[in-house]
């Protein structure tokens, strides 16, 4: 697989899905995410993304809402072109 | 009868509440942890031979010592060692659900899972291998769906089940790789030589991941200096080597698990692409029309509120009312006592001044559980952070803030909904800002009594707006001084929407009534029995012409601070009515009544609004308005505040802080018109 290159999931438009990298915040936040399912390799998928509004993920089936803020801070490798389907653990 | 008590443990949104409403129905304890805000519930279920407490324990998404709801969980569970936990899971998002079991698996502790809401799950094309999984988790599995009433029976029937015939010892371990296996085993080695005692009390395993994790409160335990050598350098070398912090690599090897686990025993039969849960979102959540959506509900909610509370009010008015007079009568005319004007005007009158509020909470507080069960209030709170994001606050402190242009009451209990204790914390401080019910029959009384019908709308509007613009300041005030630290970022699940069940928005209604009556009602009741006396004694002979109220002990005390209100325009009067005012704001207004009932007899037979027009200014009066809006919060508020911070230093900080504010304030007004006015 080709090397993807790593943007914030701001980034990510509506629609599309991307591949968890790292979290670039402090242990508190950090551990609420991977709580919730925001761990390395995990897919993401950007429910809506419309400036200045609502960016809401779905990851690990269920949707979940972020400050724009918290959106650059997660880095992500983009997988939109990707035919993949081994994505998703079912 | 054997007694059992098993914990209720899961995610927030897995239908956790439903479950334990269904399982004891009213039979419910409410209450707070000891030291902590967190909210205890327990209940009780008989079932065959055994009587089982059910302990529904704060819903969190793991059992860190990052949250005080996650810390409480835990040591209720460790320290507690309940019979069973019995974990609910939505089965609709079993992954993510799944994470908080596998610690609860690393607890070794008694465990017995609950797939709930397994209709959703199967509408969704999810089909699950129960019994695989079972023993992949080594746990009895009971599939339920909690707001039918399905599997309750189950439930029971697995949790006896599981104490009679308990499991063996558990074999499956999640594997986090050799690097991090072998600096656990270290850990674990020094555990058990230098700290047995803690070794003994807690699985060593779990204490070793926990360390390793540097948790905060498992740290604090270690004594020795040799195994905590140990873990920061185990640590370091984890950190160094997997080029992430340990915490979270561990916790992507639990998903991982959960992954494994779920790969072999879940089958997807259908994909749902659109579910109505998203066709709603894309409308309420909509960046042009969300937040007209959220205020209209808004004024819905309080429109709905005070129009239908206002007939069973007006019931309760007149009851206790009917009761004062009935009651009178006891005495024939001229034997009255002070016996009879205590329990008349003092108790009757206090007391059934706060419990006619009741159906007007009761009616809110549905509302809200109707908007929170629903789903609803979580993307409200989204909605509204990006204003409230920029004076510091969350989402969702917006919504008790708007309760507060009701009652401060509810509005400080409704700071339940804030998970963040510092959040919570500054709320409740600046909720009394919000100018509520009663604060509105002074604003009445004063913008009548000196302001032109023209000028009226615009002074009431100009005092609202000063509220809101002074909480906004006070906010970012106390974020940036005793309530510093980084603003929580957002981060909140949003649960697909469902129709609430009856019995839970009942139940909810009727425990935040029942609070309220007892907490609000008892120093209520204290302090209308002290204010009847400090207005009523001691008494003036009954040959002097002295003012009855001038006399009494409340009058004297607002001469002895005459002097400290006269720069802010102020005489004894208001300052008697002031002080009487902490027990119930609208008693401003009765007690200038009184002030004025006996005096000039050429003002006799004028109106209370026009014996204040002629008395003072109109910037006087504006400044009593400022300082009622400011000042000291009523008797109930102060109570709620020390109930739901746990502590009297915040309900005092913000008696004194309030009334400090309300004085430079006045000041600066009152002296500031003075130079300009006359």
């Amino acid at each position: 697989m080709e090397q993807k290159e790593i943007k914030p999931l701001s980034k990510i438009r509506s629609g599309e899905k991307a591949k968890l990298v790292n979290i670039e915040a402090g242990r508190g936040l950090n551990n609420r995410l991977a709580s919730m399912g925001l761990v390395s390799d995990v897919e993401i998928s950007v429910v809506s993304n419309s400036h200045p509004g609502p960016f809401v993920i779905n990851v690990k089936g269920s949707k979940v809402m972020l400050g724009r803020g918290m959106a650059n801070k997660i880095m992500v490798s983009g997988c939109d072109n990707e035919k993949d389907n081994s994505g998703s653990g079912r | 009868m054997k007694k059992i008590t098993a914990a209720l443990a899961g995610n927030p949104n897995c239908g956790k509440t439903t479950i334990f409403n269904l399982l004891t129905g009213s039979h419910q304890h409410v209450g707070n942890y000891p030291g902590v805000t967190v909210e205890k519930k327990q209940g009780v279920c008989r079932y065959g031979d055994y009587e089982i407490t059910f302990v529904d324990l704060p819903g969190t998404y793991s059992l860190t010592a990052f949250s005080e709801e996650e810390l409480v969980a835990r040591n209720y569970i460790l320290d507690e060692k309940p019979d069973i936990v019995v974990d609910i899971v939505d089965a609709s998002g079993i992954e993510r659900n799944l994470y908080l079991y596998m610690q609860l698996m690393e607890m070794d502790v008694s465990l017995l899972l609950v797939f709930n809401m397994s209709d959703i799950a199967e509408q969704r094309g999810l089909v699950f291998d129960i019994q695989q999984l079972s023993t992949l988790l080594e746990a009895r599995i009971v599939q339920m769906v909690g707001t039918k009433g399905q599997g309750k029976q189950f439930l029971l029937d697995a949790v006896i089940n599981s104490i009679e015939k308990p499991r063996k010892q558990r074999i499956h371990k999640i594997n986090y790789g050799d690097e991090v296996e072998h600096e656990l085993d270290k850990i674990e080695k020094a555990l058990i030589a230098e700290e047995p005692e803690l070794s003994q009390k807690y699985r060593t395993r779990w204490l070793a991941i926990k360390l390793l994790e540097q948790d905060d409160d498992i740290s604090k335990h270690i004594k020795s200096s040799r195994v905590k050598n140990i873990v920061t350098s185990s640590f370091e070398f984890l950190k160094d080597i997997l080029g992430e912090n340990p915490e979270i690599y561990m916790a992507g090897r639990r998903y991982g698990y959960i992954s494994g686990a779920c790969q072999e025993t879940i089958k997807t039969t259908a994909e749902l692409r659109h579910n109505y849960s998203d066709m709603i979102d894309s409308v309420v959540t909509h960046r042009v029309i969300g937040l007209p959506i959220f205020l209209s509900l808004m004024f819905i909610t309080f429109f709905l509120t005070f129009k239908l509370g206002h007939y069973p009010m007006s019931w309760l008015e007149h009851l206790f009312g009917w009761l004062g007079k009935t009651i009178s009568g006891f005495w024939p005319a001229g034997s009255e006592n002070w016996f009879k004007s205590l329990i008349v005007d003092g108790i009757i009158g206090g007391v059934g001044g706060v419990i006619v509020f009741l159906p007007t909470i009761l009616i809110l507080f549905m509302m809200i559980a109707f908007l929170e069960d629903s789903g609803y209030m979580a993307r409200a709170a989204f909605i509204m952070d990006r204003i409230m994001h920029k004076i510091g606050l969350h989402g969702k402190s917006f919504i008790p803030m708007i309760i507060g242009f009701g009652c401060s009451v509810p509005a400080i209990m409704a700071t339940r909904i804030l998970e963040n204790k510092r959040n919570r914390l500054v709320t409740i401080m600046v909720i009394p800002l919000m100018s509520c019910g009663a604060k509105l029959t002074i604003y009445t009384l004063i913008t009548q009594a000196f302001f032109s019908e023209k000028l009226q709308p615009l002074m009431m509007w100009l005092i609202y707006i000063i509220g809101i613009i002074l909480a906004v300041i006070s906010i970012k005030l106390l974020r940036l001084t005793i309530f510093k630290g980084e603003s929580i970022p957002f981060v909140m699940e949003l649960p697909p929407y469902r129709l609430p069940t009856f019995k839970s928005i009942s139940i909810h209604m009727w425990q935040r009534g029942w609070m309220y009556l007892k907490k609000a009602g008892t120093i209520i009741l204290a302090a209308s029995i002290i204010l009847w006396f400090a207005m009523s004694y001691p008494k003036p002979d009954t040959s002097s012409h002295q003012n009855k109220l001038e006399y009494s002990a409340i009058g004297r005390l607002g001469k002895a601070i005459e002097p400290a209100l006269k720069p802010i325009g102020f005489d004894w009067k208001i300052g008697t009515a002031l002080i009487g005012a902490t027990a119930a704001k609208e008693l401003f207004v009765s007690q200038m009544a009184i002030a004025y009932s006996v005096g000039d007899p050429e003002q006799a037979d004028m109106t209370l609004r026009e014996k204040l027009s002629a008395n003072y200014s109109p910037l006087t009066g504006f400044c009593i308005m400022l300082f009622c809006l400011i000042y000291a919060p009523c008797v109930a508020t102060i109570a709620m505040t020390k109930q739901e911070t746990n502590s009297w230093g915040w309900a005092m900080f913000q008696f004194f802080g309030l009334t400090v504010l309300a004085y430079v304030i006045t000041l600066i007004v009152y002296q500031v018109g003075n130079l300009i006015f006359y």
